[in-house]
């Protein structure tokens, strides 16, 4: 009997101890790899790329249009992507796309035992002060990702594999923007 | 040509969901195997201290560009079916300054603060809220900001065709300088982990 609860507890103790020490991340060019294949066979199947804001634009064109269906249709910005009405605009291929981007990352989170509840932040920086950027760099790149026609994944990401100019100009201004602006939020992160 | 099977009619609109979910979970994957779920690591980027977002980025755009410019080359994938979002400059480039900003401020991007939220990031999940706000500020906004939106119109058009060079060429040309970024980010990193230890 002792023996048996020994190695049970000895069990939970490793489940444990793998719970506190999450694997190692993928080396950086293997991960990269992995995703210009999935990015690939997005082209090779679908056509288009991979994409993340388009998603959340039809999210708030749907939520406007029931709030308020005249100023929606008004607006040549959400009548895009509502389309002529025959269809649900929530059930577009973004909006599926980012449906397994949630379940991916809650895939491999598990399989590496890196789900936590946390608020990422440099150690100077308080969590409230961090979750009021977050929520002001996420309004950035709404309006941002908008005004470029896509975000990281669309543009970026998309774009730069199939060589598209406006992507490309984008890509620089991304890293131009962010460098630009690291110095001054640096106890954030550091 | 075989390929995008979708625009052969190779299976429906239900069934191409279906493919959007399995795509999307490849692409949450390999995201969070990046360590792109963290807004640390990625924001370490704009910092020199881990460069894994430019290795990643340039490694992923280098796989896709050489596999599509090879299946188009042997004909199996019609490249003109692969959809290209049309070039407005001038918005493209406030846009990226304005997503770059909001980046390092953010510390995120709309892709991966979704694995953020997957993974328990509070943060992420702010952040995500923040981006649906900021799309309804655009949106609201629209019809003020319409004409500059549609500004600087070049329509649908890639590098080797603006610049009027060969597609290899370019493609070759970007290997190159993604070889010498790469080669370039293992030293900055060295540099960075040497001055660390030295404070």
């Amino acid at each position: 009997m002792t023996t048996i609860s020994g190695t049970l507890s000895d069990e939970k103790e490793k489940v444990k101890s793998r719970e506190h020490t999450p694997k190692p991340y993928m080396n950086p060019y293997l991960a990269g790899f992995g995703l210009g294949l999935v990015l690939l066979a997005s082209f090779v199947i679908m056509g288009r790329g991979l994409g993340a804001s388009g998603a959340f634009s039809s999210f708030i064109a749907t939520t406007v249009n029931t709030v308020a269906p005249e100023h929606a249709a008004g607006n040549h910005f959400y009548a895009e992507y509502l389309g002529d009405g025959t269809t649900n605009p929530l059930k577009d291929w973004l909006v599926f796309e980012v449906i397994g981007v949630l379940i991916g990352g809650f895939i491999s989170g598990t399989l590496a035992g890196r789900i936590k509840k946390t608020v990422e932040r440099g150690p100077a920086f308080s969590s409230k002060m961090r979750l009021l950027f977050a929520f002001g760099g996420g309004t950035l790149m709404g309006i941002g990702a908008k005004l470029a026609r896509g975000c990281t994944s669309g543009q970026a990401l998309t774009g730069g594999a199939l060589l598209n100019l406006g992507s490309w100009a984008f890509m620089m201004m991304v890293f131009a923007g962010a460098y630009m602006m690291a110095y001054f939020v640096r106890r954030q992160w550091l | 040509m075989n390929a995008p099977l979708f625009k052969f009619d190779s299976f429906g609109n239900e069934f191409s969901l279906i493919v959007a979910v399995i795509i999307g979970i490849g692409f949450g994957f390999f995201l969070e195997r990046a360590g792109f779920g963290s807004a640390k690591k990625l924001a370490a980027q704009f910092y020199f201290r881990d460069l894994a977002v430019f290795k990643v980025m340039f490694t992923a755009i280098v796989t896709a560009m050489i596999g599509i410019f090879y299946l188009s080359w042997i004909g199996f994938v019609d490249l003109s079916l692969v959809y290209l979002t049309p070039t407005n400059l001038l918005p493209q480039v406030v846009g990226g300054l304005l997503l770059g900003i909001g980046f390092v401020i953010g510390g995120y991007c709309p892709g991966t603060s979704v694995v953020a939220s997957s993974t328990g990031k509070i943060d992420g999940v702010i952040y995500l809220v923040g981006v649906i706000f900021g799309i309804f500020v655009f949106g609201e906004f629209f019809p003020l900001i319409e004409n500059f939106y549609n500004s600087s119109d070049m329509g649908k058009v890639t590098l080797p065709q603006y610049f009027n060079l060969p597609y290899g060429l370019v493609v070759f040309a970007v290997v190159l300088m993604a070889l010498g970024g790469f080669i370039g980010a293992e030293k900055v990193e060295k540099i960075f982990a040497k001055k660390s230890l030295e404070k």
